[in-house]
């Protein structure tokens, strides 16, 4: 397996937007939306990058790619309304336009993962940034060995994508946990916290690479259950955001250790930032 | 057809569990089966068993009043239900409620307890294989209690 992760080149002018119309705006939960831009304007992009989005007069955020890497008539966001930017984006509506900048960063090791088992485990919004994955192993499933998927969300009423995770629990050779932390008595699937999850999913350690995006404590926990399940630190990837600004490693906002997460990142080899994830200072 | 220390030793729970031990403790245990809406205990009853979950998936409850009924945790094949046995004064935590078929191992709570306090050994046997379930969910129930996908969190 190769030891450096490829990214996208960035564009040609990385800190002037350009001007997107929002072309479709979906409701996922309370606090999460999806909205799909004009394609026409992106620029490609691999699973896992990242735009900026900017909403105008407010403020601009990192927003990793929800959708689909090789379909180019669509370029989707999906995006929790947490800040004031974030419930900006959250007001837009078919037709608004948006400020866009990317895309940017290293994304997951879809290529490099060819030939293993692939394991994905996501935590609330952390389904967002893995969907593209999910899309990619669907298209090029004869590439990979078994794939797992485990997604935990607060409650049945905070789970995203919800109609196309059914039909990723549906399809043949795909398997497909989702757990919440707590549910009324309507719901049948798993109830609890997702890593305990891992020891139903079937997977040679030895031949997976499994990829984590949710919150840190969740990354932390669960990067630690893989090893104790016997996966190499090298072979585990994890996503992490944090302040970043200009997305291009010139700020230094994002500084993480040796490591700038907007362009080292946001996909990092847990081996190589495991000790950075327990420094309280970082 | 199968008796309930095949059954028994069929379970993760008996992995390593030598013959003698697990005939010992199959004494204490019976075949159960759970229609879907059975419940296996109720909040506040007697602890007098526990269960080896062979197939299926149990809720555990709480109930809110004027908000219903809430499952924190669901207990599927291959584990163990129900600790509220090991410690008195034996009353039961939660609601228990089967949400699919369900077969499992039941044990009579006093009668392993017995068996335990009579034969040391027996008795360590069963903390080898009760801490360790017990002490990953405590340690989900916390990560749980800290609300890890809340907005602040994410």
């Amino acid at each position: 397996m190769p030891q450096t992760l490829k990214a996208c080149a960035p564009p040609s002018y990385p800190m002037a937007p350009r001007m997107i119309p929002v072309t479709r705006f979906i409701r996922e939960s309370q606090d999460v939306f999806t909205f799909d831009l004009a394609a026409e304007h992106a620029t490609p992009f691999t699973p896992g990058q990242f735009n900026m989005l900017y909403a105008f007069g407010v403020g601009e955020i990192p927003i990793s790619i929800s959708g689909d890497s090789e379909a180019p008539e669509r370029l989707t966001h999906t995006i929790r309304a947490v800040g004031p930017v974030s419930a900006a984006l959250g007001k837009l509506q078919a037709g608004d336009q948006v400020g866009l900048r990317g895309p940017f960063g290293v994304g997951w090791p879809v290529e490099e993962a060819k030939g293993f088992d692939v394991l994905l485990i996501a935590g609330g919004i952390g389904l967002a940034p893995l969907r593209p994955v999910i899309y990619w192993l669907l298209r090029h499933r004869a590439a990979y060995g078994r794939v797992g998927v485990l997604y935990g969300a607060r409650t049945p009423d905070d789970l995203i994508f919800r109609s196309e995770v059914e039909e990723w629990r549906r399809t043949p050779d795909f398997q497909l946990r989702v757990a919440v932390e707590r549910a009324g008595p309507e719901w049948t699937g798993d109830v609890g916290y997702v890593t305990p999850l891992l020891s139903k999913l079937r997977f040679d350690a030895t031949e997976a690479v499994a990829m984590i995006c949710g919150p840190e404590v969740m990354i932390r926990a669960t990067a630690l259950a893989l090893e104790d399940a016997g996966l190499a630190d090298s072979r585990i990837f994890v996503s992490m955001e944090r302040n970043m600004k200009c997305a291009i490693g010139h700020c230094g906002h994002c500084q993480f250790g040796p490591l700038f997460i907007c362009k080292d990142g946001p996909v990092h080899r847990y081996g190589r930032v495991r000790s950075l994830l327990s420094y309280r200072e970082l | 057809m199968k008796d309930i220390a095949d059954l028994l030793r069929h379970h993760p729970f008996a992995e390593g569990l030598d013959e003698d031990t697990l005939s010992l403790i199959a004494g204490c245990a019976k075949n159960v089966v759970l229609q879907p809406g059975d419940y296996l205990h109720r909040e506040g009853a007697a602890a007098d068993s526990f269960y080896l979950v062979r197939h299926g998936a149990v809720a555990l409850e709480t109930f809110v009043p004027g908000r219903g009924s809430f499952t924190f945790l669901t207990v599927k094949s291959g584990e163990i239900l129900g600790a509220d046995w090991l410690i008195p004064p034996y009353r039961s935590s939660f609601d228990a409620r089967a949400i699919e078929l369900t077969r499992a191992i039941a044990f009579d709570g006093k009668c392993l307890r017995g068996k335990c306090e009579a034969d040391p050994r027996v008795g360590y046997e069963m903390m080898k294989r009760f801490i360790p379930p017990l002490v990953k969910r405590l340690q989900s129930a916390r990560m749980q209690a800290l609300g890890m996908y809340d907005a602040a969190n994410a």
